[in-house]
Parts: structure tokens; sequence; C-alpha cells
């Protein structure tokens, strides 16, 4: 089991729950969920409690958390996109906050499981959508149609736009699944070859200081990726906004 | 149509695109570098840009099979939609690489470039 790359992404039932021959069980997927969103909720809750005029350590990591997003939704969806504020920032602490809980030993990576990133990336799409028709009504429609196309182009080139808006939500939940997804794999492989190697005596156990030595280089690079993943899809729902709120600008 | 057969408007439309290419180039100092130096940089970009490429074909390729499923016009769907996918991944990746105008943005105003008479 120790060597087996994939088990990690395992999901076993914690508590069976089945309704109406639909399967609801809690699974441990579902337990970190809720730990990831009890963890986010509770380190802004009580970093944030004091309320102090000059912010301490903890609550500065908060307001410049807070700070980023709302900067970075400003950018690129102008001061209207802040009513999205909360939709972002909740976003991108739940992917940032699965990510880094993935890196503890022998816990479970949320976001390595497609189903979720997905569910997460329908959810921004469909918010566009929702938002973009409630706001725009049929006009939302000229997004797909690019300003200063021949008349002749405009079918193709309208098909075209919107396969590539559908694929999106695809894309979207792809990178952030297939990153976390190839990066724990990656670690986990390296350091099954410390374990394997270490077993075949002193020469063995020699050869597996590079293993090692690369374990811990990924490490560092797994965090890397679990921020840069987390500011990636934030970022993207922030363009996908702003396609709701100015569909033409 | 007519006027913009002439050559005139052609040179012009090319010296045009000219200048907004050079003006977009500065706008992407901050990616480039990332890119050279490799690593995560170069790792966390060659993932985005073949993320969307592929998103773009698959989707394509779903809708087609799923047009043919609903309307029985197999394998037309699936051909056309597959085609459509690769034109929206080329889309994708060159939108997200910065070469080519983001979704409902509109292009520069020059006067002689109005469009949408013909």
């Amino acid at each position: 089991m120790a060597t087996d790359p994939i088990h990690q992404f395992q999901i076993s039932k914690w508590i069976p729950i089945e309704v109406g021959g639909l399967d609801f069980s809690f699974t441990n997927a579902s337990a970190f969920m809720v730990a990831t969103v009890a963890a986010a909720g509770a380190f802004l809750y009580l970093t944030t409690s004091s309320r102090g005029l000059v912010p301490g350590r903890l609550q500065s990591v908060s307001e410049m958390t807070y700070e980023f997003i709302a900067s970075m939704l400003r950018d690129a969806a102008g001061s209207q996109g802040m009513r999205f504020f909360p939709f972002v920032f909740s976003l991108f602490m739940f992917v940032l906050v699965a990510n880094l809980f993935g890196m503890f030993p022998y816990f479970f990576t949320v976001t390595s499981h497609i189903i979720v990133t997905f569910a997460l990336a329908l959810l921004v799409i469909g918010t566009v959508l929702v938002y973009g028709f409630w706001k725009h009504g049929l006009g939302f429609l000229k997004l797909f149609v690019p300003e200063g196309v021949p008349a002749v182009l405009v079918p193709l080139v309208v098909a075209i736009e919107v396969v590539s808006f559908l694929s999106r939500p695809v894309s979207l939940s792809v990178r952030l699944f297939a990153n976390m997804l190839a990066g724990h794999i990656t670690l986990k492989v390296f350091a099954g070859f410390v374990t394997s190697l270490g077993a075949l005596g002193v020469a063995g156990a020699a050869g597996a200081v590079l293993p090692l030595a690369m374990t811990v280089a990924l490490t560092g690079l797994e965090f890397l990726v679990a921020f840069l993943q987390a500011y990636v899809f934030a970022v993207l729902t922030c363009m996908y906004l702003n396609d709701a709120l100015h569909p033409s600008h | 149509m007519a006027d913009r057969d002439k050559p005139g408007d052609l040179d012009g439309r090319r010296r045009t695109l000219e200048a907004a290419l050079a003006a977009r180039k500065p706008a992407e100092p901050e990616s480039d570098e990332r890119a050279k130096t490799g690593g995560a940089g170069g790792f966390a970009n060659a993932l985005r840009l073949s993320s969307e490429f592929i998103a773009g074909i698959v989707v394509g390729a779903a809708l087609g099979w799923f047009i043919d499923e609903m309307a029985g016009t197999s394998p037309w769907g699936l051909i056309i939609f597959l085609l459509l996918g690769f034109g929206a991944g080329i889309l994708n990746v060159l939108r997200s690489a910065g070469q080519v105008a983001d979704f409902g943005a509109t292009p520069p105003k020059k006067g002689d470039d109005e469009d949408g008479k013909d």
C-alpha cells in the first residue's frame, strides 16, 4: 500500500448514508471539505476578531488576503465586480486551503478529484450565465459576436466562440485537478523510491539520497503550485465574471 | 465589402495590426520571464495552455457526439464540432497567451475600419 501512488486518492466511506437509492455517504472527501471550510472560516474569524487598528501578524495575513482578492477583482472586473467579492473570496480560500491541506502527510486532497473542481467551475460558469442573462437579457449573447467580423464569417466565428466559452469550465477544472493530481503522484513516486532503495542495503541507502533530495524539492514546488493554482482559479473567475458584467465594452 | 478591397486599406490594416501587436508586447514581460526561468512557472504555463487546448477539443467532440445522439446525424455532428472544437482550442490558447483580444473586447477604433455594414 505504501508504494502505491494512487492509493492516496481513494475515497472511503466513513458514514454510509443512502437516500432513495442514491449514495449520500459521508466520505473522507466530505470530511476534508468540511475541515477545509471550517479551517478557512476559523482562521479568518479568529484572526480578525481582535479588530486591532494596528493589525497583528495573523490579522495582517487575513487583511492581505482580502486586499489581494479585492484588488484582483477590481482590476479584472471593475468596481461593479465587487458585488461578487464574497463569491470569489470564498472560492479562493476554499481552493487554497484545500490545496494546502493536501500537503499534510496522510491527508486527502479534495482538489485532486475532478468532480470537485468541475463542480466549482460549473458554479463559476453558472453564475456568469445567470447573472449575464439576468442583467443584460439577450444582449449577453453579443459576447459571442466579436466586433469587426465580416458577415460571411459570423456563423463560423460564433460557433467557435460558443465552443470556446463552453470549454472554459472544462479547462478551469482540469487545470486545477491535473496540477494537484500530477504533483501528488510525483511526490509519492519519488518518496517511494527512497523506501525501496533503502531496502537494498548500504549502496541503496546511499543512492536513496537523490530521490530524497528530489522529494524535498518537490514538496517546496508543490506548496508553490498550491498557491499558484488557487490564484489562477481566482483570476480566471474574475475574468469570466467580467464577461458577465460587461459582455461588450 | 467594396471599400475593403482597396489595396491601400489592406496596408493600413496591416499597419494598425502591427501597432496593436507592438502595443500588446510589453504588457507581458513578467509572464515571459516566468516562462524562461523554467521550473514552476514554465510548468504552470505549459499545463495552462495545454489544458486550454485540450478542453476546446474535448468540448467540441462531446457537443458533436451529443448532437449526433439527439438528432441521429452521425457522424456529421461529431466531424463538424470536432473541427470547431479544434478552432476553439487554438482560440483558447492564443487568448490565454494574450495574442488575441478577449471575449467581447472591441477592436481599437480607427475610423476607416468600421464594419457591420455589409
